[in-house]
């Protein structure tokens, strides 16, 4: 667009005033002319109604709701590179419904040539034989399997999956610059891009007759369950990801929760009688489907990449055996290479009797001794990528090398022609993206999604739009990019309103879920719990000591001190000399250390360290806990920082910050109690909090009661004060502090939901519901150890317990408290041995070498 | 010539292991100059599951799975074979080696192709200028290449130490080459590189070698051990075995498994499991030359 519209034209828009899209270019909104290309009117047009302001706070608010609850986000923890790469652009990509049915019939060629040509390459190599592919491309490729030759996937298909990324030419036309083959990533974000733009332009969206998302994912389902070998009608799928340490994890669970499949990692799948089986804490169960997340390569360690821990021993053969189906199938990855682009046009003619439809990107093999020279000649018009690797490692863009980079990529290429490709370089069409006060005009590029269906492919009426301002830089891995887009398909029909959530017309099947966790969710959880009840103990002592030290007396007079320092130190707060008398006086003040070894984060004991970790181990459930519950975390995680100012006010100011938290906490175990349902995940996070909660309750009571003396009431009234008891003290018993009370309501009063009498309890209760084997005539040994510690504490005598001993010491009480702290590992790692840890690392058997 | 082979290996763990799989490469291959009359596969504890297949390079592969708990899992293979390699052709007779080059890059056929696949870079085998350099010491232009393949199989021969401590399973061939110490994978794996290197086709060979005997002393059961040669294209469908670590050509005394790209492609036994690390690992091969009549 050269000027701005004029008064010849229809609607002046004065929000766009001054978009200027680069003139030799191609802008998807605007015409040469300036005026509004027609099927961008009236959404433009309703953008300049709403006016900037307003889009500016509906934006504003659309980054915050993307950023609390969307699939991504940014701790601060040792989960890498899971931020959203892209910022949300409000402006999508509009395209009308003619442009799109021919985009989408040239996306379905493409999908079943590809298929085709895998199907080919796996089996009869008629391709391959009759010269029509250069035996270097399937010889050299390191993504050949032979190990999946004649596996004969169901209805001869590889690919169900398949992602196209498109740029659009000066010329108007759309071309794929790269095929996606392996397991496509980003639909998921199409979808959350979808879902914000609904919230941002509710009416709008709904106006200018946007094609709904939700027929793809309906697609994906139909073809997924139909693929099953057997349970048709309720077969389990499961979405098979690369873990939680993986930029693709959250998208993975933000789609298996979306399409209703369980998301499993390769640990929690085993091969049994060559069938895939799910671990559960009810057992082994049947899967019939996997859609694959994982590279192939990384699947099967017998068969595959050895050192893998991604995926399952022996799935090869599982498949093999027709016992379960992979989508996509194994192998299928090595089409994403660029060096097959070359080779389409003539494919598509050979195998399907028809001209390829959608073209690719302009593209050399310099294996080929007819195009080696006119690469060698045009380098710098070219971009140069390797042959066989996807990705944007080791790529040059001609246009931009000295003389000497460019000679020095010609001896590349001369000396390994058949290791690169050269492309044409891009430059891509530009569209309007957000700025301050203006909108700029961004190269873009389109990513489309297809699942297999029926005989053809299902096409995502739209996709996910990237755009950066260096677009025609932009290179193919979807975290590149600084904004996304939706993507906004145009129909001129009514839009159709199917939804995941509800199958038009059908009843949905009434369920309680119940023992289908998979083990990993459960240890998962189980930690989890116990992290967020670790968080609480050490902030209430935490908090007991500052009141302590900012209060009037000085600190070396507070008599109940060296017990609560002695608790700290016995759980890594600070350094176990501040524990001991005779050494803690060369050590510098407490008050001095504190701050500084609460946030510390490369102490793993230190407050500041436990809760980025409860932080991460609530982001690996996150698709088993309630939002508000994240929220929660997520907002204590983000608050719960070494306050910047500095000085005396600084802790009081941990002391504020301190109270923050345990309310926290407080309302993450409401939430828990309130609005998980009572699955055994809930179990599990329950088992945790109790059985931290018990340790840390007996821990206090043996630093500070076994040794206490019975005029100590400051002591005993600290300890209530950690314990979160002295208002029901008070309540009983005044400001009348004795030893024998204290203890009853810290260790065998059932009915404080703080003494260990009531953990046990729970725990006990907790223990008797988890799934076993209902023949076993004996109690297993987690169901014995809780019942012989709840027992053990019924039969306690809170009056003996009291009595002091010879040496000064509660002997029995001691006596007790230790049997029960030994007592708990125990009882963790029973519960871990029999319910959480199903395997360990699989190991290779020593390879034997060939050695006479 | 017919043979009685038995492979024996047994694999002891430190604690019990529920569940291994596995995938074996132990029975021998047929093809125009060897048959394989029986051969039985006996795993202990007994596998739930057990499925032969024949693999992209067509040799015969077994999947098998065993799902009780064991402390020790052995692997028998017993098989009779009839071995009849022909005497090889006159070396000064053979083609140009160039010519064959030339030949396997010709237009494209199933034959040509099955062919090729051996002439390019595999898991295990890559070459570098010295290695090309060293080999066309031997491939002169215009000579015979069985005559230049020999030579370059004593050279190995005598310019490599056998020696079973300096290298090991996974030790490239760059290495193997500067480190002129190796076993026989080694040096298959070696010679497969430097014929790769100036464009013929090599594949790997994994198999049994009869031993025979110092004379005058009784030969002793499960002293032989598996054993891997290699084989080079001719031409006229003509693949040649040849033997680096003994300095022959292959004849009725190597009783051929498998064949791949490299070793990786035919691995007598591998098995992934969960549990303990392995204790204790002990092979038995046994080859019995069978009288002509039996």
């Amino acid at each position: 667009m050269n000027s701005v519209p004029t008064d010849d034209l229809p609607a002046p828009m004065p929000l766009f005033t001054g978009y200027r899209p680069p003139p030799e270019g191609y802008d998807e909104a605007f015409q040469n002319s300036g005026a509004p290309r027609p099927h961008w009117q009236s959404f433009l047009q309703s953008l300049d109604a709403i006016g900037r302001p307003e889009l500016s706070r509906r934006r504003d608010e659309a980054f915050r709701q993307l950023k609390e609850t969307g699939i991504t986000f940014q701790p601060s923890g040792d989960l890498e590179a899971t931020a959203r790469p892209w910022e949300l652009d409000p402006i999508p990509l509009v395209i009308d419904a003619n442009n799109w049915q021919s985009l989408s019939a040239g996306l379905q060629q493409r999908a079943r040539l590809l298929n085709l040509i895998l199907t080919d390459m796996y089996g009869k190599q008629r391709l391959l034989n009759r010269g029509l592919l250069p035996p270097s491309l399937i010889f050299l490729h390191p993504g050949f399997q032979r190990a999946c030759y004649r596996h004969q996937p169901i209805d001869d298909r590889y690919l169900y999956f398949y992602s196209a990324e498109l740029a659009r030419f000066p010329d108007g036309t759309w071309k794929v610059t790269g095929d996606r083959t392996e397991a496509p990533s980003g639909a998921g974000y199409a979808l959350e891009n979808r879902i914000a733009m609904s919230r941002m332009f509710p009416n709008l969206i709904h106006d200018c007759h946007v094609e709904r998302l939700a027929s793809y994912f309906l697609a994906v389902r139909e073809t997924l369950q139909k693929l099953a070998p057997r349970y048709k009608d309720n077969p389990r799928v499961v979405l098979l990801s690369q873990g939680a340490h993986r930029i693709s994890f959250l998208e993975d669970a933000y789609l298996a929760r979306y399409l209703g499949y369980t998301l499993v990692q390769g640990g929690d799948l085993a091969v049994r009688s060559n069938r895939v089986m799910l671990k559960t804490l009810g057992g082994l169960l049947p899967v019939e489907v996997i859609l694959r997340r994982v590279d192939a390569i990384d699947c099967d360690p017998l068969e595959l990449r050895g050192d893998s821990t991604l995926g399952v021993i022996g799935l090869l053969q599982a498949v093999r055996s027709k016992n379960v189906v992979l989508a996509n199938a194994f192998g299928s990855g090595i089409l994403e290479s660029p060096i097959f682009l070359p080779y389409l046009p003539r494919l598509c003619r050979e195998l399907l009797s028809e001209d390829l439809l959608l073209p690719s990107v302009d593209t050399w093999w310099c294996g080929d001794t007819n195009a080696l020279p006119y690469v060698l000649d045009h380098l710098s018009e070219l971009e140069i990528r390797p042959a066989f690797r996807q990705g944007n490692q080791d790529v040059y863009f001609g246009d931009e090398l000295s003389s000497s980079d460019l000679a020095r990529v010609r001896g590349l290429i001369e000396q390994h022609p058949d290791q690169y490709v050269a492309q044409a370089l891009k430059s891509p069409s530009s569209l309007p993206v957000w700025g301050s006060d203006h909108f700029d005009a961004w190269p873009m590029m389109l990513r489309t999604y297809l699942v297999a269906s029926h005989d053809s492919y299902t096409v995502m009426p739209g996709g996910l739009t990237r755009t950066s301002p260096q677009g025609n830089r932009l290179g193919l891995s979807i975290a590149e990019g600084q904004r996304s887009k939706d993507t906004w398909v145009l129909t001129e029909n009514p839009v159709d309103t199917v939804s995941l959530l509800q199958p038009p017309g059908q009843m949905i099947e009434l369920r309680r879920s119940g023992a289908e966790l998979p083990s990993r969710v459960a240890d998962n959880l189980y930690w989890l719990g116990r992290k967020v009840e670790r968080i609480d103990g050490a902030a209430r002592l935490l908090r007991t000591v500052l009141i302590r030290l900012t209060g009037d007396a000085d600190s070396r007079n507070v008599p109940e001190l060296p017990m609560l320092l002695r608790s700290l130190a016995e759980l890594g707060h600070i350094e176990p000399g501040f524990a001991i008398q005779g050494i803690k006086e060369p050590l510098p003040a407490i008050e001095k250390i504190l701050p500084s070894s609460i946030f510390d984060e490369n102490e793993v004991t230190s407050l500041r360290s436990m809760i980025v970790s409860a932080h991460l181990a609530t982001a690996l459930v996150r698709d088993r806990i309630s939002l508000d519950s994240w929220r929660i975390i997520h907002d204590l995680e983000q608050r719960f920082r070494k306050p910047t100012r500095m000085g005396d006010s600084l802790l009081s100011d941990i002391l504020a910050l301190l109270n923050d938290l345990i309310l926290n906490v407080a309302s993450f175990s409401g939430m828990v109690m309130e609005s998980m349902t009572r699955t055994l995940g809930w179990r599990f996070l329950d088992i945790g909090r109790r059985l931290e909660r018990a340790l840390y309750t007996v821990n206090l009571l043996r630093n500070a009661v076994i040794v206490i003396g019975e005029k100590e009431s400051a002591l005993l009234d600290t300890i209530l004060e950690v314990a979160d008891s002295s208002m029901t003290y008070r309540t009983r018993y005044l400001a009348n502090f004795q030893v024998a009370p204290v203890i009853d309501l810290l260790l065998t009063d059932e009915t404080n939901p703080r003494s260990v009498a009531f953990q046990l309890a729970v725990l006990n209760d907790h223990i008797d519901h988890l799934p076993r084997d209902q023949i076993q005539p004996l109690r297993q040994l987690e169901q014995r150890l809780i019942m012989s510690a709840l027992h053990s504490v019924r039969m306690a005598d809170v009056v003996v317990l009291s009595e002091m001993h010879k040496e000064g010491e509660r002997d029995y009480l001691d006596r007790l408290l230790t049997r029960i702290a030994t007592m708990l590992p125990t009882l963790s790692d029973a519960i871990s041995h029999r319910y959480l840890i199903h395997a360990g690392a699989p190991r290779q058997l020593t390879r034997i070498r060939q050695t006479k | 010539m017919k043979y009685k082979v038995t492979h024996k290996t047994t694999y002891t763990y430190g604690e019990t292991v529920p569940v291994c799989h596995n995938q074996v490469y132990l029975a021998p291959r047929e093809f125009k100059h060897q048959s394989c009359r029986t051969h039985r596969l006996s795993i202990k504890p007994t596998p739930t599951v057990s499925e032969s297949r024949d693999d992209y390079f067509g040799n015969e592969t077994c999947f098998f799975s065993v799902e009780e708990s064991h402390r020790r899992l052995s692997v028998t293979a017993i098989s009779r074979v009839d071995v009849r390699t022909p005497p090889p052709p006159d070396p000064s007779k053979t083609p140009a080696w160039e010519a064959i080059v030339q030949d396997i890059l010709g237009p494209a056929t199933s034959a040509r192709i099955g062919i090729r696949q051996f002439a390019f870079p595999s898991p295990s085998i890559h070459w570098f200028p010295e290695l090309e350099t060293y080999t066309r010491e031997s491939f002169s232009p215009g000579r015979p290449i069985l005559e230049a393949t020999i030579e370059l199989m004593s050279r190995i021969y005598t310019e490599f130490k056998y020696d079973p401590t300096v290298t090991t399973v996974q030790t490239p061939v760059d290495e193997v080459f500067r480190l002129r110490h190796g076993v026989c994978q080694d040096f298959a794996h070696l010679m497969i590189a430097s014929l790769r290197s100036i464009g013929l086709a090599a594949r790997y060979v994994s198999g049994y070698l009869r031993t025979i005997p110092p004379p005058g002393e009784k030969k002793l059961v499960g002293a032989d051990a598996t054993h891997a040669w290699l084989a080079v294209y001719c031409g006229g469908r003509l693949w040649i075995g040849v033997d680096p670590t003994n300095n022959c050509i292959v004849g009725d005394d190597h009783i051929t498994l498998a064949w791949g790209r490299d070793y990786t492609d035919v691995c007598p036994i591998k098995g992934v499991y969960v549990g303990s690390s392995i204790q204790n690992l002990t092979v038995a091969v046994d080859v019995v030359p069978l009288a002509a009549t039996s």
